[in-house]
């Protein structure tokens, strides 16, 4: 792609853009939200146009103005929100609207799973394809994805947060399938917000900052803090290392859990938490981390065990309850479990201090109102007015509503599970700092997060569990580094 | 490559186009209600569309489906469904009647309601805690209640011989106006404050808008799904009762399909049939706007057949450009 110009309006988006992708090489394209990657990639794909500019793919120059031009002209799209039809096959979703037909016009079953057996097989994974795409994992749908992309002939792919969704395990499956993609000739464009993926899996990397590109090298030439400094302009001072605050353990522990067990996989765990400490949690997808937080949240009912804030036993049945007894829970799903994303900001922010500002039955307007407005104004949700429809916030933005509304619950213990999940580098380090200061101010903090170099910035002790249980407890001075972490969750 | 005209909009004037828009399908019903009122005012003069006691007339016919549409646009936009109102209002015109009869006026409105609290118990547990879909329990219910009523009485008119209580529930008036007319005004103004102006009301709308993220939020949101199915049976009885005292019987068929009528009127207020969004002031316009179209058919002297099917190319029509993307 030479010089890309768009402009919406007056707002130009886009000011000559170069972007090239070798065959057989992972380019990532990094940026804040609203850098103008999407808009380029949009462009690449033929949903929106240039205003100036040429593409060209193995040295011939296209015209893409149509998704069905992008894909004629090779280039593959995977979506972030996956575009399959969960109810057919594999083979049906590969071939949808384009099935092969046999002597008599009718589709012919055999031969589409013919090709998706043997598309797959160049993956060097097994597959079914007459499953149903519903009974698959998520990695599997995006698997689905990228053979229906390849089986359109694409020579170039878009992976857009393609690990958003996916476990450890399963992003191990698609990293050794965009290797064997690559040794095919396929060039890969990857965009990501995770900074050890961009690492692990590209040759090149090309930054972009307001509309243009400001960096584009190969990734051993560029250090992690360069990387962040030229994705949002400025450095991250100390953003990523970690500050002993002497938690005073003396005391009387904030939470205290005693030998907790539910139903939903949870067995016998007991730790607890110190006023203003931060506590890590660590393990592999499936390790239990979300389901001590939902049971400390009252979603997930309690088979056995005791809960004690500040040395008094409490009841936690239900969510009510949790936040009665001084629990804030910021869930792992912003979109299902976090927001109503068709109601304003001002609704999503008042959701659980309905109460708060009721008088008599009525709600407060005035007050209510008036809260809005120092939420948003302290917790700097850009581009937000009360009545806006959430769902037209960036991700990180629709992150800063639910922190700023669980903060503003005045919770003893604030659990946060995933907190950065899918939000840009910028609000990660500004999502830190927040962790931080809540530490700062005594509250107390249960931190879930994949992404150990998060965890090990903030987080006093840590956690790991394994299969429900508590494999061990870690003090921060006890972690050399994110590997000797990484080796403890894994269990070697 | 050149800009085409189909170029999306950049991030910020979309935002404001969706919000102009929304704020024009907002008013929809309200044009839609003028609308349709001027085009019977123009053709139908001669039929005496727009004298007084003909408008009174409309208002009569229409009050009952208003008054339950209120309560029925807290069940829709909690994401739920009450398919009963119809017959529930029928049970309840008769019980009362047998009420009336059996111990006087009191007894009469305590059965009525009775019936009400009773069904609304059945729908509102079956359907929160043994998380039976409304849909189905109250398709059920339609049938339990219809049933019953025809069951008890023999399938024969409950005549209600108590002035009183014929002119309490929607016969009488105060000086020129209907009992009726009160009813609907009381039950919309109470309507608007609890869905816009209370916390109950903001619950119900994040209960439908996403359940999850309510649970999460600390919503008890099994009580609200109970309560709205509650409340709508409640209203049901009542307005079986306005039936009842209008035309001074009990009988099974009052209310019969009311409830298609309830649930169009709902929508085409602007309720979101998915949940999430709720109108109670314009489910009672949606429900007047029925109530005109029925009459001025009426009036330009097409036959039933014909009326059932200009009506339901309306509802059509009128949803389908109140429809939100």
């Amino acid at each position: 792609m030479q010089g890309i110009e768009k402009a919406f309006g007056v707002n130009r988006v886009l000011q000559g853009v170069n972007f090239e992708v070798l065959a057989g090489e992972v380019h990532t394209l990094a940026g804040e939200n609203g850098a103008g990657k999407s808009t380029l990639m949009k462009i690449l794909q033929g949903v929106y146009s240039a205003d100036a500019g040429e593409i060209a793919v193995d040295g011939h120059p296209v015209t893409i103005n149509s998704p069905i031009a992008a894909r004629e002209a090779g280039v593959g799209m995977v979506f972030q929100e996956f575009s399959l039809v969960p109810t057919l096959s594999v083979a049906q979703n590969v071939f949808l609207n384009r099935e092969p037909r046999n002597a008599l016009g009718l589709i012919d079953e055999e031969a589409m799973e013919r090709e998706t057996e043997k598309i797959f097989e160049t993956f060097e994974l097994p597959i079914n394809p007459k499953a149903s795409v519903d009974r698959l994992s998520t990695a599997y749908w995006q698997l689905t994805e990228i053979a229906k992309a390849i089986s359109q002939n694409a020579r170039v792919l878009i992976l857009d947060e393609p690990t958003a969704s996916l476990s450890k395990k399963e992003s191990e499956i698609l990293f050794a399938l965009i290797k064997r993609l690559t040794s095919q000739g396929i060039g890969i464009v990857y965009i990501s917000h995770r900074m050890e993926e961009i690492y692990r899996v590209t040759d090149r990397i090309t930054v972009m900052r307001d509309g243009a590109v400001v960096l584009t090298d190969h990734a051993t030439n560029i250090t992690p803090e360069d990387l962040v400094e030229a994705i949002i302009g400025r450095r991250l001072e100390n953003a990523l290392t970690y500050e002993t605050h002497g938690v005073d353990r003396s005391g009387t522990p904030r939470l205290e859990v005693k030998g907790l067990s539910t139903d939903h996989g949870l067995e016998d765990i007991s730790f607890t938490v110190h006023p203003g400490e931060v506590l890590g949690l660590a393990g592999l997808m499936g390790s239990g981390r979300t389901e001590l937080a939902r049971a400390l949240f009252g979603i997930d009912k309690h088979r056995s065990g005791e809960i004690l804030v500040d040395g008094e036993p409490v009841s936690v049945t239900t969510p009510v309850s949790a936040m009665e007894a001084g629990f804030a829970l910021v869930p792992e799903d912003r979109r299902e479990q976090g927001l109503v994303l068709s109601h304003s900001i001002r609704d999503n922010l008042l959701l659980p201090l309905l109460g708060r500002f009721s008088r008599g039955p009525l709600m407060d307007e005035r007050r209510s109102r008036q809260f809005v407005t120092e939420v948003l104004k302290k917790f700097e949700v850009k581009g937000a007015t009360p009545n806006l429809e959430i769902r037209l916030l960036s991700g990180g933005n629709q992150q800063k509503v639910v922190l700023g509304r669980w903060v503003s619950t005045e919770p003893k213990i604030l659990i946060l599970d995933e907190p950065t999940a899918g939000i840009d580098i910028g609000t990660k380090g500004e999502v830190i700092e927040l962790i931080r200061e809540l530490s700062r101010t005594g509250t107390s903090v249960v931190l879930i997060s994949s992404e150990l170099t998060e965890l090990l910035a903030v987080s006093d002790r840590i956690l790991v569990l394994r299969k429900g249980r508590l494999q061990s407890t870690l003090d921060r001075s006890e972690i050399e580094d994110e590997e000797s972490l990484q080796l403890t969750i894994q269990g070697v | 490559m050149s800009t085409s005209t189909s170029t999306p909009a950049p991030a910020q004037a979309d935002t404001a186009a969706r919000k102009s828009s929304v704020d024009w399908r907002n008013y929809i019903i309200y044009i839609g209600l003028v609308l349709v009122y001027g085009i019977c005012v123009i053709f139908l003069n001669d039929s005496g569309f727009a004298t007084v006691e003909n408008l009174l007339n409309i208002f009569r016919q229409t009050a009952m489906i208003a008054f339950m549409a209120v309560a029925v646009t807290f069940v829709i936009a909690s994401a739920e469904i009450d398919l009963s109102v119809g017959a529930v209002a029928g049970l309840a015109s008769v019980t009362a009647a047998m009420g009336v009869a059996a111990g006087g006026p009191v007894t009469g409105t305590l059965a009525g309601i009775g019936t009400g609290v009773l069904v609304g118990l059945v729908n509102g547990s079956l359907v929160a805690f043994a998380r039976i879909p409304s849909f189905l329990v109250t398709l059920g219910m339609m049938g339990i209640a219809l049933g019953v009523a025809m069951w008890i009485t023999g399938s024969a008119p409950q005549p209600i011989l108590s002035p009183g209580f014929n002119a309490f529930f929607g016969g009488g008036s105060i000086g020129p106006i209907p009992a009726l007319l009160i009813w609907v005004v009381i039950a919309t103004i109470i309507g608007a404050i609890v869905m816009h102006r209370t916390a109950y009301g903001r619950r119900v709308l994040a209960t439908g808008g996403n359940e999850q993220a309510a649970i999460y939020s600390g919503v008890r949101t099994r009580r609200i799904i109970f309560s709205v199915l509650m409340a709508s049976a409640v209203a049901a009885s009542i307005a079986g009762m306005l039936y009842a005292g209008r035309l001074e019987s009990g009988r099974y068929q009052w209310g019969s399909g009311d409830e298609l009528s309830v649930i169009a009127a709902v929508i085409l207020g602007g309720t979101s049939l998915f949940g999430g969004r709720g109108a109670v002031v314009g489910s009672v316009i949606g429900a007047l706007l029925i109530g005109v179209i029925n009459n001025g058919l009426v009036l330009a002297g097409l036959d039933t057949s014909q009326q059932n099917i200009v009506r339901g190319v309306i509802i059509i029509l009128a949803v389908a450009l109140a429809r939100r993307k």
